[in-house]
């Protein structure tokens, strides 16, 4: 695991992985090392770090190897080490529910797939005429966006379940998705927004003198450019949404509708204390997709964070 | 710039010459109608219309099955007499002004000390963050009442030391406790965001300082934090904000009571109870302005505190 995501790291671009000289050229690589006390000192540090990194990781590497030990061991062992190899807890997990678990799995990847969809469509439209546009009480609106960013959802979460729940939708999944379809992510408009005013203009202005329209523009122009924060998008809907408790326990009361959140935690109230290992193991089962995610982007994932996080 | 920077900083931009709009301008403003139509029924439909009806609610009394019903001030006034919400307030409160500096502090740490063009970089904060990635699911809420449970690891780990360990989640001195660790190790995100702000930092001045023969101290003290301060001020209120919403691990590690005691009763995990519990909608709608306000207020306080420590370099 440790190296796949050191190999995963190292194809991050330069700029990302260390800071560099006034020239651009990384800081440290083609340097000689100064031998002796900065060395020991060097070597001091990483081991701390790996130390401090394997303290934080602990419980969950525990979880994993807890989950294919005997219900017994796990209350009695706190060590990494595997002596049986049980994947009993797999099997009685998947199946403890009312539907196996890959049912729930299902209904969760409906709505993170919906959710990217409408994410990606939505966001990308609104953020282009923010970026790129000129119209009345664009500043007013603008600011606006930015505020709803940081909106509670508890303010609106009552009248919408009212709403939603006269309409027959409560245990649909439309109110998980519906809203992502109008760009209520604000977040991802204001990325967006970000990416597009670092695109140089002269290629709009090109393609409007070839005759190309707003919308052409668009999605000839503009949309092809921002893949990287599309992907940003994606992955953080993704995860997001996957883990997202709260909308989902409300609008979801059926067990047939369960999202794997929903599940998960009808799955902790049904269960005795003493059986420990199959809930840790569809614990592992539902991180397991947030953890590809994060091998396989999280080059995105960081750059998002960084280039919104930044002033 | 951050969505903080750009609202901290925005101005009333001149008022343009009143004068009818060229056909090309119609034009762009038709587009940008079209462009804006998700967005705008969103802020309608999804967030303004509800805010609006939330904010009538909560002057009613509303249990879904009977129309509303107006009755004033009511149930804000009952709210200041609600013991069981002054002390979900009061949890709320320990909790974020505990958890987040905390967290803030370790992820600043952290930044500061992977930030040297060091081997490995990628490989420790990709340890680093993932935690801040998981740490909202239900599946770490399950972990996190395993290993404080009462013969979870913690005290298994404990016991190999000689040190008897006690039910952490099911002492009402210590529960609220295990939550704020929670919040602590996700603090991943928050130091990507500090690193980012100290590769902004020009290392030419470090490199002046060092001719000047600034130590090392002086130059944290006098270049590192004060061109940090804008991330400072962005992660504080982000994660102000966010940790006075926390829902998901308070519900799953008490089993969805609050418990033991109501000693990790969280605002939302109140207002989840009385809203979609009881149905008191009404009540429910109350207690989210209450929460809005609340953050509105924290929001504006940050604001004008940051006008004495944060420094904009530009």
């Amino acid at each position: 695991m440790t190296t796949n995501l050191g190999a995963e790291t190292a194809q991050l671009p330069p700029v990302v992985d260390g800071p560099q000289n006034s020239d651009g050229t990384p800081r440290t690589e083609d340097r000689p090392r100064p031998r002796g006390r900065g060395a020991r000192n060097r070597l001091i540090k990483h081991l701390l770090l790996i130390v401090f990194g394997f303290v934080m990781l602990y419980p969950l590497l525990w979880m994993l190897v807890s989950s294919l030990r005997p219900n017994d061991e796990i209350f009695r062992l706190t060590g990494l080490l595997l002596t049986t190899f049980e994947i009993q807890n797999y099997v009685e997990g998947w199946n403890a529910l009312r539907s196996p678990f890959g049912h729930y799995m299902v209904n969760s990847m409906i709505v993170v797939m919906g959710s990217i969809i409408g994410n990606l469509v939505s966001c990308s439209l609104a953020a282009y005429a923010f970026a790129r546009l000129k119209f009345r009480k664009r500043n007013l609106l603008f600011a606006i966006m930015l505020m709803t960013i940081m909106l509670p959802i508890h303010v609106v979460i009552v009248p919408q379940y009212i709403i939603f729940s006269q309409f027959g939708w409560v245990n649909t999944f439309i109110p998980l998705i519906l809203p992502k379809l109008l760009a209520t992510d604000a977040f991802f408009v204001f990325l967006m927004i970000q990416f597009i005013r670092g695109l140089p203009r002269e290629l709009d202005e090109a393609a409007r003198i070839d005759g190309c329209g707003h919308f052409k523009i668009f999605t000839r122009i503009i949309l092809p450019l921002m893949l990287p924060a599309l992907a940003t998008t994606t992955i953080f809907t993704f995860i997001w949404t996957w883990n997202d408790f709260f909308s989902q326990l409300i609008f979801l009361t059926d067990p047939e509708m369960y999202t794997v959140p929903v599940a998960l935690r009808s799955f902790v109230d049904s269960t005795a204390t003493s059986s420990w290992g199959s809930l840790f193991a569809m614990s592992i089962v539902s991180l397991l997709p947030i953890f590809l995610v994060f091998l396989f982007g999280q080059k995105y994932l960081v750059k998002g964070i960084a280039t919104t996080g930044g002033k | 710039m951050s969505a903080l920077g750009e609202l901290s900083r925005m101005k009333r931009g001149p008022k343009g010459p009143k004068r009818p709009l060229t056909d090309a301008e119609k034009k762009e403003e038709r587009a940008s109608y079209l462009f804006l139509a998700p967005w705008l029924l969103g802020l309608g439909l999804i967030t303004i219309g509800p805010m609006a009806a939330s904010l009538y609610l909560s002057f009613t009394d509303y249990n879904l099955l009977q129309p509303p019903e107006w009755i004033g001030l009511d149930n804000y006034i009952r709210m200041m007499q609600d013991a069981r919400l002054l002390n979900s307030l009061k949890v709320t409160f320990l909790y974020v002004f505990i958890s987040v500096p905390l967290q803030l502090v370790a992820a600043l740490a952290l930044a500061l000390v992977l930030d040297r063009g060091m081997r490995g970089l990628g490989f420790y904060r990709s340890i680093y963050y993932l935690p801040s990635l998981l740490g909202g699911s239900v599946a770490i809420a399950v972990l996190w009442r395993q290993i404080f449970g009462n013969s979870g690891l913690i005290n298994q780990l404990l016991a190999v030391v000689g040190i008897e360990g006690r039910g952490w989640i099911a002492d009402p001195s210590t529960a609220l406790g295990t939550l704020m660790i929670l919040n602590v190790w996700t603090f991943g995100a928050p130091m990507i965001i500090f690193l980012a702000g100290l590769r902004q930092i020009p290392t030419m001045y470090y490199e002046a300082a060092s001719v000047d023969g600034a130590s090392k101290v002086r130059q944290f003290a006098s270049i590192t934090i004060p061109l940090l301060t804008p991330i400072i001020f962005f992660n504080l209120v982000l994660q102000i904000i966010g940790a006075f919403q926390s829902f998901t691990q308070a519900f799953v590690v008490s089993g969805g009571t609050g418990g033991p005691s109501d000693s990790t009763m969280f605002f939302t995990l109140y207002l989840y109870q009385r809203g979609f519990t009881n149905f008191e909608m009404g009540y429910a709608s109350a207690m989210a302005w209450l929460l809005l306000i609340i953050i509105a207020v924290f929001t504006f306080l940050n604001f004008i505190a940051s006008k004495y420590w944060v420094f904009y370099d530009d």
